[in-house]
């Protein structure tokens, strides 16, 4: 057989049957679900009088919604708790595993199917939610679906697809002082932009990514869709298995052998063919933040804002010019001279337990800034938390000036209420700096957890390579 | 879903690059757990001058005057055109849904994201990719005569406008199958259940831990 690529081995595995066309139905393993994209499937699948095809396959919490401060008292908004509880009585009714509000083990969908072993190399996972590209970093095919597919697979176990291109981004050296695997993934986007990976899977690869933890590989592929692609993936290395032994969905015993013996063929071979590739120098990558409001609106900190006026194509330019009126800036300011109001330290792409350290390490002995209104730290999921004060990370965050907060997406799409108000600025470890997007008029850049623990300090960007 | 066969509409310029599903449905609209009545919140932060929260009587809010959906010209468009890479960011159906309730139909652009563009064919809406330089030729002519309306046949993968300029278009057979006859994706699979039942029992044996 010639030289297959990883996402060759996770396409063929999972084939059922093929149309003339070349589309496929293509077997799911693992469907994580919450509770923002799920209840017009659960009540399209009551309509029909279908069944769930496999609800084992099924791990569903609610996170989008769920206030991270006083949860005790529930949540207050009637809309969003009626979100809730219908994901609640879904569950129960459908038979579906779920963490509850209440439950340690609740969380962010993407950061609790791998902390809970629910991820496994070589599956498909699909989640209603565009950043599912995460779990590739366990050399999943993984990826975001909507709503009619969120209902497609819980009646079928499959969805109905067309295989995409291969594209490799491989990643050689060594990262410099204060450099994540964030800065890593805001590059990438930086060099071929926010459509650049459209209609491709994308295969992080090269020393530098071997090299990561697997916090740092999930940060990397969650933002594999910021770049346009569905799907991110890593190989499957010692890395990788060491992760999820013991964890409670993962294998024991003589069928946790069988598994890392095919876990260790989820590499692409030698030779292996890629539709696209590029390739990026670590020790070139500088700490990014972004300006504007794509996530390709994106420099290095010792840089500055962008002039629209020297941008040759139009529609960049107006993109530009509009970006930079949204967000309150002036072509050629230095990055370090930008000042922030708040900050946000959490999400899918960066509340892990090696992002909490991170920015606990930035923010020892030290102090937000008089001009910072507020800092928040928004662990990924209760068992985050955990962990986090048993290191005592949540005493230096408070001493510093932060708040320590429950679990949720919270303020990295603002469904709760955890929010900017409009025109101020916010220094945030998430995904996407849309209009909006963290509150109406609000303006974010997008950093690493160690830039935002530095900006809170600072009260301004600040280059952590220099820290 | 609705079928989609020939369309006659009014066409409506939405002249950015890189819209975003949270531009054409933002956040707080998604707690609804119903699948209808988005559209008079579709492209909310852009279209009224007042914060939208669910709940508000949208007839009595401010409108933008400079935001194209709100120009008399384009008001009952079913063909909405537009730049590079719609629909990116959230996998959030609720943005077909929006566009779709609101009454567009088509969806013109040199490139989409591929969840949403995946999103629109469950929802009887059509994302048809033009050459940017197509595009550009028909923001021009849109811009240029009030009125403008392009045909639209799916049958024929064919954009027909008033000058009788023809563009053809791409879609897949299976898509395109489905869409003309309004077919539900999951009828269709579930034909297939003694395959999906093969695969899976073939499946398991040779990755048992995937049972659990």
């Amino acid at each position: 057989m010639s030289a297959q690529t990883l996402y060759d081995k996770l396409w063929n595995s999972h084939v059922v049957r093929q149309e003339a066309d070349g589309t496929a139905l293509i077997y799911i393993d693992r469907h994580l679900v919450h509770e923002v994209t799920s209840p017009q499937a659960f009540e399209g699948l009551k309509l029909a009088g279908r069944k769930l095809w496999r609800s084992a396959s099924i791990l569903a919490v609610a996170d989008h919604n769920v206030p991270t401060a006083g949860r005790a008292a529930g949540i207050v908004d009637p809309i969003a708790r009626l979100q809730v509880e219908t994901l609640d009585s879904n569950c129960a009714e459908f038979g579906v595993n779920e963490f509850r509000m209440s439950d340690v083990r609740q969380g962010i969908v993407h950061v609790i199917g791998p902390e809970q072993g629910a991820t496994l190399p070589g599956m498909t996972v699909v989640c209603g939610d565009s950043h599912t590209s995460t779990h590739g970093a366990f050399a999943a095919l993984a990826f975001g679906i909507g709503t009619s597919e969120v209902e497609h697979v819980m009646a079928t176990q499959c969805l109905l697809m067309k295989k995409s291109k291969a594209m490799q981004v491989v990643v050689e050296g060594a990262l410099g002082k204060g450099v994540t695997a964030k800065d890593i993934a805001l590059a990438v986007i930086g060099r071929i932009g926010t459509a650049g990976g459209t209609g491709y899977a994308i295969e992080f690869a090269g020393s530098t990514i071997r090299g990561l933890s697997m916090e740092g590989r999930m940060t990397l592929c969650n933002m594999a869709i910021e770049a346009g692609a569905r799907a991110g993936m890593i190989a499957a290395d010692d890395t990788t298995i060491n992760y999820l032994k013991g964890r409670p969905f993962a294998p024991q015993g003589e069928v946790w052998n069988k598994a890392v013996a095919y876990w260790r063929t989820l590499h692409s071979d030698d030779g292996a063919q890629f539709d696209a590739a590029i390739k990026l120098d670590a020790a070139q990558i500088k700490p990014q933040v972004t300006w504007g409001t794509s996530p390709e609106m994106v420099v290095a900190v010792d840089g500055l804002v962008p002039d629209p006026a020297a941008m040759g194509d139009a529609v960049k330019r107006e993109g530009a010019e509009r970006a930079l009126q949204y967000m309150g800036l002036k072509a050629n300011t230095p990055i370090t001279e930008i000042k922030i109001d708040k900050v946000f330290i959490g999400s899918c792409t960066n509340a892990r337990i090696e992002d909490m350290r991170a920015a606990a390490a930035v923010a020892k002995g030290k102090h937000i800034a008089p001009n910072v209104k507020l800092a928040m730290v928004v662990p990924g999921s209760g068992l985050v938390k955990q962990q986090a004060e048993r290191e005592g990370l949540d005493k230096i965050f408070i001493a510093a000036g932060f708040e320590w907060r429950d679990p949720g997406c919270s303020m990295c799409l603002a469904m709760n209420d955890d929010r900017l108000s409009p025109g101020e600025r916010c220094a945030s470890t998430s995904n996407r700096n849309f209009e909006g997007r963290q509150g109406p008029g609000g303006r974010t850049h997008l950093v690493s957890p160690e830039m935002a623990a530095a900006a809170a300090i600072a009260g301004h960007f600040v280059d952590v390579s220099k820290w | 879903m609705q079928k989609f066969t020939v369309l006659d509409g009014l066409v409506m310029p939405l002249d950015r690059a890189n819209v975003d599903t949270d531009a054409i449905i933002p956040k707080q609209f998604l707690k609804s757990i119903k699948r209808s009545g988005f559209g008079p919140n579709a492209f909310d932060e852009w279209r009224y001058l007042d914060h939208g929260e669910p709940g508000m009587d949208n007839s009595k809010r401010i409108l933008n005057p400079d935001f194209v959906m709100n120009q008399p010209r384009y008001h009952g468009a079913q063909i909405l055109l537009a730049r590079e890479n719609f629909g990116c960011g959230s996998s959030r159906e609720h943005a077909p849904w929006a566009l779709e309730d609101y009454g567009f139909r088509v969806i013109i652009a040199p490139s989409f994201a591929d969840i949403f563009f995946n999103n629109c064919f469950k929802n009887g809406l059509l994302p048809i990719r033009l050459a940017a330089e197509q595009v550009d030729a028909l923001f021009k002519a849109v811009e240029a005569a009030p009125g403008y309306r392009l045909q639209v046949d799916l049958e024929r993968q064919s954009i027909t406008a008033p000058d009788g300029t023809a563009y053809k278009f791409e879609v897949e057979a299976f898509r395109k199958h489905c869409l003309l006859n309004g077919l539900d994706d999951i009828g269709l699979t579930l034909q297939h259940v003694g395959e999906i039942r093969a695969f899976e029992a073939k499946h398991r044996a040779a990755q048992p831990w995937l049972s659990a």
